[in-house]
């Protein structure tokens, strides 16, 4: 079975352009919608890339502010200032 | 420093924890951190510790600030709004009873035990990492309480919530989960809550829970939750580096590690039973099954994970397998104990009505018509023949998980699990044999276990009748316990339902 590397993010405004840059970045992602939050799994890793945020929202946009709509994750955490990825690589 | 090129994150955090770890001259090392060497957990290097997030105080403090500013705004128009006439059913609020109850204190003892790691762990990385978990669970427990505060102004069960979380008998059980975490190691501790509770567990918790209470209307519920889950993240990663750190630092931490996430893992498992209650059968509004649940955040969320440990040698908890055939039942059987004790119940309990048997059959369909819809339709007859059924015997606790013995045995849902040990002398009793092993590796703390039951026959309860213990609960008889059916909080309910259908002609 495959490892799965997850994000679950709560549904709203400032949710929404770092949902679309995880869609657009990350090929066969997988979404679960729940009331409220959803949850993206993907096979091996899935990546945010601060550069696909910036365009989407307009605005600079600094990694760690995912903090403010992050439910949940699976998989290691690297984070840096361009790019938050999970995966089960090594 | 004009013209110096911006710190990156990595630079940033590494300046920031600088230095925070000096050696002690005035007094010896080991007198300063007296806790972290008894348990044999042998570190090398306490700078390997690696924390991803690399979140800086500062940054903390703001993010915190602007987590709480949204959750106050929602807060605020949920009570102008009158939002508490707008969940999906008055029933729903017994979710939050028993939140408030049972969770909520143990959000505080979460802050408390991470105060202590974070005072006492060596290495400067686990100990800021902990200290902001510690306020992190102060925040939970201050947000929930302000939160759910607005229902104590109209229904019941709620007010005493901190007087019986001390004293009521199925509070024991999350109450008796973080006792002993608390009066663990440090590192016993950074893997029973960190790991075993934060990453393992806490998921089944907030995330389908929360997301049901936002299903169900309660906009303020869901809101905290969420809030307190976007702190979650950090502890989970705080909880796999833990792990991966010991395991990292010495062979010899193998076998210690994986007796605690064996133990913990099923502690949690059972304190989970719970929630596997409120999901299957207090959401007026289900969003999931509780097997469901498990199946996303146990089976496959554990599955990746374990996969990735494997590398160190560590393997899946034991009864893991037990654990995953117990989806199947845990529920059922949970409220099936509810009910009969409803008298001492701080919450509401009751039947499930016909569309919600079928959504049980729906979605347990290999055993809910077989072992559980009987016994259902039963106890529904019953009560329409006024022969309501309430068990009037007090029954026997798991000397562990401190649940009354209800639980059946692995492959045979109709036969009582009862698994016993002698300690100097002494029968003691348990529900599985998770909790048997966990008794057996460490007598001389179980057989100090407060049990509910135990402590009402020896006196210690208020007196000798049900009326004397449910006193000394501070229980409101006839308000706080029973059937949802006849209830202040259903008059209360239909009062308000009655008024907007009023206002819509
Ligand atoms: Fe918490
Ligand atoms: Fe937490
Ligand atoms: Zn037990």
């Amino acid at each position: 079975m495959a490892q799965v590397a997850s994000i679950t993010l709560m549904l709203n405004d400032d949710a929404r352009p770092i949902i679309e840059s995880i869609l657009a970045d990350n090929t066969g992602v997988r979404v679960l919608n729940m009331t409220g939050a959803v949850k993206l799994d993907r096979d091996e890793s899935i990546v945010i890339n601060r550069a696909s945020v910036e365009e989407r929202l307009g605005r600079p946009w600094d990694p760690q502010e995912i903090h403010l709509v992050l439910i949940s994750m699976a998989g290691n955490l690297d984070e840096d200032d361009d790019q938050f990825t999970l995966s089960w690589r090594h | 420093m004009s013209g110096a090129k911006k710190l990156g994150l990595k630079q940033r955090y590494a300046h920031m924890t600088r230095g925070l770890d000096w050696e002690t001259t005035y007094q010896p090392m080991d007198k300063v951190f007296p806790y972290d060497r008894f348990e044999g957990i042998k570190i090398k290097d306490w700078s390997a510790w690696e924390d991803p997030f690399r979140l800086t105080m500062d940054t903390y403090w703001k993010f915190q600030a602007e987590k709480e500013r949204k959750l106050y705004a929602v807060l605020d128009s949920f009570a102008q709004n009158n939002g508490q006439t707008g969940v999906s059913d008055g029933r729903y609020i017994n979710v939050l009873k028993l939140f408030l109850t049972g969770i909520s204190p143990e959000e505080y003892q979460a802050h408390r035990g991470f105060a202590f790691a974070g005072r006492h762990l060596r290495g400067v990385g686990p100990r800021v990492a902990a200290q902001m978990q510690s306020l992190d669970e102060l925040r939970h427990v201050q947000t929930q309480i302000h939160t759910i505060s607005h229902y104590n102004k109209y229904f019941d069960g709620l007010s005493e919530f901190r007087h019986m979380h001390d004293r009521v008998w199925y509070l024991s059980v999350p109450k008796s989960f973080f006792d002993d975490a608390r009066t663990a190691g440090p590192f016993e501790f950074m893997i029973a809550i960190g790991f075993a509770f934060e990453y393992l567990l806490t998921n089944l918790l907030f995330v389908p829970f929360m997301s049901g209470a936002a299903y169900n209307g309660d906009m303020s519920t869901v809101t905290f939750g969420f809030s307190a889950q976007s702190d979650e993240s950090r502890h989970m990663t705080l909880g796999i580096e833990v792990i991966k750190f010991l395991l990292e630092q010495h062979p010899d931490n193998l076998p210690i590690v994986q007796k605690w996430v064996d133990k913990w893992f099923w502690r949690g498992h059972r304190v989970l039973g719970l929630v596997a209650m409120m999901m299957d059968y207090m959401l007026p509004k289900k969003v999931m099954s509780w097997k469901e649940a498990w199946e996303i955040y146990f089976t496959e969320a554990g599955g990746s994970l374990f996969t990735d440990l494997a590398r160190y040698g560590l393997k899946v908890p034991k009864y893991a397998d037990v654990a995953t055939a117990e989806a199947e039942h845990i529920s059922h059987q949970n409220w099936a104990i509810f009910y009969q004790y409803t008298h001492a119940a701080g919450f509401h309990t009751w039947m499930p009505d016909a569309e919600h048997l079928d959504w049980l059959s729906a979605k347990y369909p290999d055993t809910f018509d077989k072992y559980y819809r009987p016994r259902w339709e039963l106890w529904a007859k019953l009560e329409k023949e006024g022969k309501r059924f309430y068990n009037n015997a007090l029954p026997q606790l798991c000397q562990c998980c401190q649940i009354p013995m209800g639980y059946t045995e692995p492959g045979d849902p109709t036969t009582i699990a009862f698994r016993s040990s002698t300690y100097k002398d002494q029968k003691y009793h348990f529900c599985s044999d998770g909790c048997k092993d966990i008794f057996d590796n460490e007598p001389d703390k179980f057989v100090q276990a407060w049990l509910p039951v135990h402590q009402i026959f020896q006196g210690n309860c208020g007196g000798a009748t049900v009326p004397d213990v449910l006193a000394w609960y501070r229980m409101n008889v006839g308000a706080d316990n029973m059937d949802y059916v006849g209830s202040p909080d259903e008059a209360l309910w239909n009062e308000w339902h009655a008024e907007k259908l009023r206002k819509a002609v």
